[in-house]
């Protein structure tokens, strides 16, 4: 990279392009910025103008009320001051991208959140070539390597056989992470009613409008408490322990996260059945990617960057964590 | 290996001890010899394989590991043999493999200092991660799942419909794993020898006193001690020194274990010698339970402690004598043996419990009423002629404690419980005045009320949050508890400087300002 300021600018409210006057995630409001998926750490209401796929617009509106904003398809080109952006699949949640940008001939790509498995919710990750790769690290130590799902799911059933008189209750994010669950459920063969805690129905109901679908599920509130007797109930993780659960059958408390590889974890939530169950790159998958790739340079944005900076240190790869930039930008070059 | 490693996992997350029970139960039943003896033997920490440390494992995972990477993950994960469970990369070419986990057993078994690092790794390169974890748990020892000897053999029981007491007393005469207790108990073999082993006896107990009055021709009255209730047993040259739950607790009372030179098994109450409790009482003093904590739970004692806090017990009953079991026998025989046992004794470490020589109940009242200023637990009254029963039977032996103490506390902090409590917030942290007019926290208690009761506290805890620490949440100093307690002692846990025994929620004076609960100088003067 040459000496000076870079046409990307890492801040620690978000990633500005100078040339384009855009931010990437911005964590507060911004006149101007690319969306690259739903969740409330990287979606943020009350932007001017915003640029995101048409899932990701559609979910910003069920949180903040406008669903207002270019809506863009996988691959569709925009042009802002000299800078060429394009959004490209992540596989994280629906709608979920990663955004390229091309500016005097270098090629940039910022992940937001990603995974590289299948998901039934989501169009897979695309692997796209780039000169500097800013990448998610969450699980960037080598102690995470998610499990195949269907054994996690495997696991949600014999629960279910072994403890027939209870129910099961799985703690999974309102947004990707349950949908991702039920139809994971769907896919082997659980075709009883669902049930799902209020939090998660109206995201439910508009992942089934945008063309996933989830079989019949059902509103705890309305349900009798004999019915959920063998059966698979759905809350957000802060409702596992909550007085809401005094309605549910003896539940099992299980959790379907990807820290749920540590059983200390586990255990300082109650969670009684631990399912590895993420929608993040876990550290194969990281590494893997960034093998793949082979960028000139990796910018490491949020997690546990200290891990992948080692990692791309000892396989002699240029990486920054991006955490570190504001204060030692100087001595970076 | 994996079913193995499943179970364990079981263990870990399961709170409720019936689950737990039948996850156990269900284990040994369907694992074939001599798996299933390994197993419960890992599982009450009754196995060591002293050639692989804990250095052994770390070493081991510099060998494959980057050290920043592996001390980057050992941070997060907070557990040595986790992390490298979850890390070990394995080796190229090896495919994972369900070993028997008699054979990792064998394996880990046969190694030396010198060896044990290839035989680990070999190990690790064919698991699959769970498997890693639980063979590595195994392989240095102490499980820590919360699982004690007494529910291991309640599993046990159950498993195999046998009575508890038979496992209680066969379990520790064998020696892992196990085959002759699986062949008696799982096919009906023959029960085995125990003739040359000091093994444990179930403990007879006794029920709370509700009644209004015993005629003591029929019930003898002895002084409760507030210590460990103990069995120890010796024969065939070898003794042994048991707690109320089964475990050999031989190792932290080096002292007592070698002073006991006579066969034969008694029951008493294991204390430190000092002036707290019973300083005025035929038999003479003893320190208080916090004195005889500072022993409780070593591997391994001080010459130090030895010589700091003397132990010593005071007994109450003899269940073998020589080698004649005496338990069928009516108490008043017994305790005539027993008297006769004692002073065969070292007199420095074992002491007779001495009957209370009362004319009648009424007498024995007033008496008891005067053990608080002995500072003596209670009484006990025993049939004087029960055999010695097993467990806890109705009818033979009453413990009448002293009344508790009381103070009125200020809710300060309260956490959710578990199990069937996971979405109540009922453990509650609780605190007195100091003389600065500060609250200061005095214990901590999650049992004594009734449901409706819970169900209040908890709306309130709700309703009156002013932070939240993680689990805990602090709230509003308004509202008093009654707190029972059956003593309070100088501690460092709070920063009152006091720790209750036994404290647990007495009444909710909602009709109380919080400003007229107790004092901690009130608190102070009530310390033993």
């Amino acid at each position: 990279m040459a000496k000076g300021k870079h046409w990307i600018e890492p801040h620690p409210q978000g990633i500005y392009v100078r040339p384009a006057d855009i931010w990437i995630d911005p964590s507060g409001a911004q006149s101007r910025a690319f969306v690259t998926h739903g969740h409330a750490d990287h979606a943020r209401g009350g932007h001017g103008q915003v640029w995101a796929t048409r899932e990701t617009l559609a979910i910003m509106g069920l949180r903040y009320g406008t669903d207002e904003g270019t809506a863009l398809r996988y691959g569709d080109i925009v042009e802002e001051g000299g800078v060429t952006f394009s959004l490209h699949s992540a596989g994280h949640v629906l709608g979920s991208a990663q955004i390229l940008m091309e500016y005097q001939g270098e090629r940039v790509v910022v992940t937001g959140d990603y995974k590289r498995r299948s998901d039934p919710t989501c169009a897979p990750f695309e692997l796209v070539p780039c000169d500097i790769f800013i990448t998610e690290a969450t699980f960037g130590l080598p102690v995470f390597t998610h499990p195949p799902i269907a054994g996690e799911i495997g696991k949600l059933f014999d629960r279910l056989e072994v403890e027939p008189e209870r129910c099961v209750l799985v703690g999974a994010y309102a947004l990707g992470k349950a949908q991702r669950v039920i139809a994971e459920l769907r896919a082997a063969g659980w075709d009883e009613p669902l049930y799902l805690h209020g939090a998660l129905e109206k995201m439910c109901r508009l992942y089934e409008e945008l063309g996933v679908d989830l079989g019949e599920l059902r509103p705890v509130a309305d349900t009798p408490k004999e019915e959920m007797v063998g059966k698979i109930v759905l809350c957000p993780p802060s409702a596992l322990t909550d007085r809401w659960t005094r309605r549910l059958p003896d539940p099992v408390t299980a959790m379907a996260s990807g820290w749920m590889r540590v059983r200390g974890r586990a255990r300082q939530r109650n969670v009684e059945l631990p399912l590895i169950i993420s929608d993040h790159a876990d550290w194969n998958e990281l590494t893997d990617t960034i093998a793949d790739l082979s960028p000139r340079e990796t910018w490491i944005t949020h997690g546990s960057e200290d891990g992948l900076l080692r990692w791309c240190e000892l396989t002699q790869r240029k990486a920054r964590a991006l955490a570190m930039v504001g204060r030692g930008e100087e001595d970076d070059g | 290996m994996q079913r193995f490693a499943a179970l364990i996992d079981r263990l870990i997350y399961t709170r409720s001890r019936n689950a737990k029970l039948h996850a156990l139960a269900t284990y040994l039943r369907d694992t074939p010899d001599p798996d299933r003896g390994w197993a419960l033997a890992a599982l009450t920490d009754s196995l060591d394989f002293p050639a692989v440390k804990s250095s052994t494992i770390r070493n081991l995972a510099g060998t494959r590991i980057d050290p920043d990477l592996f001390r980057l993950s050992r941070h997060h994960v907070g557990d040595t043999a986790e992390t490298v469970a979850l890390i070990w990369p394995g080796t190229e070419g090896v495919e994972p493999e369900d070993k028997r986990l008699s054979a990792v057993v064998d394996a880990l078994a046969a190694t030396t200092r010198t060896t044990a690092p290839d035989v680990v790794a070999g190990l690790l390169d064919r698991m699959d991660a769970d498997s890693r974890y639980a063979m590595l748990k195994l392989a240095l020892g102490g499980m820590r799942i919360g699982l004690s000897a007494r529910l291991a053999k309640t599993a046990f029981a159950q498993a195999f419909d046998v009575s508890v007491d038979a496992v209680e007393e066969y379990w520790h005469a064998l020696e892992p794993p196990y085959t002759e207790l699986f062949a008696w108990a799982a096919d009906g073999g023959p029960a085995p020898d125990l003739s040359t082993i000091p093994f444990f006896r179930p403990f007879m107990l006794s029920h709370p006193f509700e009644g209004e009055s015993l005629d003591l021709s029929e019930y003898a009255a002895e002084w409760k001690w507030d210590g460990i209730r103990v069995q120890i047993a010796r024969t065939a040259g070898e003794t042994r020194l048991y707690s109320r739950g089964g475990d050999e607790i031989s190792k932290a009372f080096p002292d007592i274990v070698a002073a006991f030179d006579v066969d034969g098994v008694v029951d008493g109450e294991l204390m430190v010698r000092g002036e707290a409790q019973g300083a005025e009482v035929a038999g003479g003093g003893a320190a208080s339970f916090n004195a005889l904590q500072k022993r409780l739970g070593r591997k391994t004692v001080s010459k130090k402690m030895l010589a700091e806090a003397p132990a010593f017990i005071r007994l109450y009953d003899l269940l073998v004598d020589g080698s004649t079991d005496r338990r069928e026998l009516p108490w008043h025989q017994r305790r005539g043996h027993l008297e006769k046992f004692v002073p065969r004794l070292a007199a420095e470490r074992f002491d007779l419990s001495q009957v209370i020589d009362v004319p009648d109940f009424e007498a024995l009242a007033e008496l008891r009423a005067s053990a608080r200023d002995a500072a003596i637990e209670g009484v006990m009254l025993k049939r004087r002629d029960s055999p010695y029963l097993s467990g806890r039977k109705v009818g033979h032996w009453y413990k009448w404690k002293r009344d508790p103490l009381t103070a009125d506390c200020v809710m300060m902090y309260a956490q959710r419980g578990n199990g069937r409590r996971a979405s109540f917030y009922s453990d509650y942290t609780f605190g007195c005045w100091s003389d600065e007019g500060q609250l200061l926290p005095v214990g901590k208690a999650y049992s004594g009320f009734t449901d409706e009761e819970l169900k209040m506290l908890d709306r309130f805890v709700r309703q009156n949050t002013l932070n939240r620490y993680g689990p805990v949440r602090e709230v509003a100093k308004t509202m008093v508890l009654e707190v029972a307690f059956d003593s309070i002692h100088d501690s460092k846990r709070h920063k009152s400087g006091l720790a209750m025994r036994f404290p647990r929620i007495h009444r909710i004076r909602q009709d109380k300002p919080p400003e007229e609960a107790d004092r901690v100088a009130t608190l102070k003067a009530m310390v033993t």
